[in-house]
C-alpha cells in the first residue's frame, strides 16, 4: 500500500470526522430540546415528538439518508444543483441521532429525584435556573455512558453517507480496493476506524473521570 | 404581628380532601411541633405553606405580606411568580431527606441562591455561610461534596443552606426521620439552639419527647385538621380528646 492511498484515506477521514463532529454540535441541543418536547405537557407537541423518535428509530439510517437527500427532488420536484449531498447527510444524521440522544437524556431528566427540583423551588430558583443550574448537570453525568454508546456508533455510521456518494473514508476505501484489487485499503480504513473510536472512547472516560468528583 | 398567618385552608388531591380548614398564627419567636399520623396532611399543610404546593382555598400572609389571598368564591390566589420569589426568601424548608445539590460542593449548595436568586452581595453572603457552618460545626467542610458527609452532617449543611436569607421563619420537615439513631441528636441539638436564639420554628416531627421539650406550642392534626393544639404538657401529658390519646398511646407502645 502506497503513501498516496493513506493520503487519500486520510482526506476521506477528514470529511468522516466532519460528519461526526457537525452531528455532534447540533444533535446534542435538538435532542435535549426533543426531549423537552416530549416530556412536556402539551398532548399534541408531546406525541409529535414520540412520533418523529419512533420513525427514527424504526427505519434504518440508510433509508433517512436517501430520503433526506433525494426527497425534496422526488417529492417536491427541486432541484438537487445547490443541494450538496455533505448538507444532506448533516440533516439526516443530526435528525436520527437527535431522536436517541433524546431519549437517553427524557431517562436521565427522569431519574433525577423530585427533591432536587423542589429545594430548589423553594430557594426560589426559576424554572430556567432549576433546569440549568441543578437538573442538567446532574443529567449529564448519568447519562455519558449511554451518550458514548451512541457516540462511538456515530463514528461508523458516518461511513453510510456514502450511500448518496459523499467521499468519506469508507467511500474512498471501496473505491481504491477495487482500483487496486486489494483488500488492504479497506483494512486500513478499519484501522482509521478503530483508532478514531479509541480516542473517542478514551475522552468520554476521561470527561467521567472529571465528573467524578462527586456522586 | 404574626410572622405566618394562614387562615381555612383547603387543599385536595382529586377526591381526597387532604387539609379541610387548617387556622395557623405563628408569632414571632414562636417553636411549633406538628405532630400526628401519617396521612394526617402534617406534610401537606407545611409544603402549602413553603409553595411547594398551592392551597385550594383559603388565605397566608407572611410578615404582612399578603400572599395568598381569596377571591369572590373563596378561591385561592397568589401573588405573581416574581413577588412569590420574594417571598421566598422570607422562611427557609429543612426536608427530610435534605436535598443538597450533589454537584455542588457545601459552601456552594449555601451560597448559590442567595447570590444567583437575591443578588446578594458575593463576598458577605460567603461571610455568611462561613460564620453559618461554624455555627453547625463544619467550619472544616466548606469543599466537601454532600456524599463525603454522614447524614447529620448533610441535615446541618441543608439547615445552614435554610438560614442563608435570615428568614423570619424556618420549617422543618421531618428532619429527623431519615437519620440513624445516633445522629438524630445532633439535629435535635442544632434545632434547639436555635431555639435558644428565638428562631421561629414550624417543625413536623415524630420526635415525641422532643416536640415536648422544644416547642411553645405543640398542634396534634388528624385527617386534615387541627384536632388539639396547645402547650406540649397539656397535649401530650393531658390530651382532652380520644384522637390525641390513642395516637400518643400507639407511639409510646412502640
Amino acid at each position: 500500500m502506497t503513501f498516496s492511498t493513506l493520503m487519500q484515506l486520510a482526506s476521506g477521514l477528514r470529511t468522516s470526522i466532519y460528519i461526526f463532529v457537525l452531528t455532534l454540535l447540533f444533535a446534542f441541543p435538538l435532542g435535549l430540546l426533543v426531549a423537552l418536547i416530549r416530556m412536556s405537557r402539551n398532548c399534541l407537541l408531546r406525541n409529535a415528538m414520540r412520533l418523529y423518535i419512533s420513525v427514527m428509530r424504526g427505519t434504518p439510517l440508510m433509508l433517512q439518508l436517501l430520503i433526506v437527500y433525494f426527497g425534496p427532488y422526488y417529492l417536491f420536484g427541486l432541484s438537487l444543483k445547490n443541494y450538496p449531498a455533505f448538507l444532506a447527510v448533516i440533516i439526516a444524521f443530526v435528525l436520527n441521532y437527535a431522536a436517541y440522544f433524546a431519549e437517553i437524556y427524557r431517562g436521565g431528566i427522569a431519574s433525577i429525584p423530585v427533591g432536587q427540583y423542589e429545594a430548589a423551588t423553594v430557594l426560589g430558583y426559576t424554572k430556567g435556573q432549576t433546569f440549568f443550574k441543578i437538573i442538567l448537570p446532574q443529567v449529564i453525568k448519568r447519562i455519558l455512558p449511554p451518550i458514548t454508546n451512541e457516540v462511538i456508533t456515530l463514528v461508523k455510521d458516518t461511513s453510510l453517507a456514502q450511500v448518496i456518494a459523499v467521499l468519506e473514508m469508507f467511500t474512498i476505501a471501496k473505491q481504491i480496493a477495487n482500483q487496486q484489487a486489494s483488500m488492504m485499503p479497506l483494512i486500513a480504513a478499519g484501522v482509521f476506524y478503530y483508532v478514531f473510536n479509541f480516542v473517542v472512547a478514551f475522552t468520554m472516560e476521561r470527561i467521567e473521570q472529571k465528573l467524578n468528583y462527586y456522586q | 404581628m404574626a410572622v405566618l398567618s394562614i387562615t381555612n385552608l383547603h387543599k385536595r388531591f382529586g377526591d381526597l380532601e387532604v387539609l379541610n380548614g387548617i387556622d395557623l398564627e405563628v408569632n414571632e419567636g414562636e417553636v411549633i411541633a406538628i405532630i400526628g399520623p401519617s396521612g394526617s396532611g402534617k406534610s401537606t399543610l407545611l409544603r402549602c405553606a413553603t409553595l411547594l404546593e398551592s392551597m385550594d382555598r383559603g388565605t397566608m400572609s407572611y410578615a404582612g405580606i399578603k400572599v395568598v389571598e381569596e377571591d369572590a368564591q373563596g378561591n385561592s390566589v397568589y401573588l405573581p411568580q416574581n413577588k412569590l420569589r420574594q417571598v421566598k426568601a422570607l422562611f427557609g424548608l429543612v426536608f427530610q431527606n435534605f436535598n443538597l445539590f450533589p454537584h455542588y460542593n457545601v459552601l456552594k449548595n449555601i451560597i448559590d441562591a442567595p447570590i444567583c436568586v437575591q443578588k446578594r452581595n458575593k463576598d458577605e453572603v460567603i461571610k455568611e455561610a462561613r460564620a453559618l457552618l461554624a455555627k453547625m460545626g463544619l467550619e472544616d467542610k466548606e469543599d466537601a461534596y454532600p456524599f463525603q458527609l454522614s447524614g447529620g452532617q448533610q441535615q446541618r449543611v441543608s439547615i445552614a443552606r435554610a438560614l442563608i436569607n435570615n428568614p423570619k421563619i424556618l420549617f422543618f420537615d421531618e428532619p429527623t426521620s431519615a437519620l440513624d439513631p445516633e445522629l438524630t441528636g445532633e439535629i435535635l441539638k442544632v434545632i434547639r439552639n436555635l431555639a435558644a436564639e428565638n428562631m421561629t420554628m414550624v417543625i413536623v416531627t415524630h420526635e415525641i419527647e422532643f416536640a415536648r421539650n422544644v416547642a411553645d406550642r405543640i398542634i396534634f392534626m388528624a385527617e386534615g385538621v387541627i384536632v388539639e393544639q396547645g402547650l406540649p404538657d397539656q397535649v401530650i401529658c393531658n390530651p382532652t380528646l380520644a384522637r390525641t390519646k390513642a395516637f400518643l398511646t400507639n407511639l409510646a407502645e412502640r
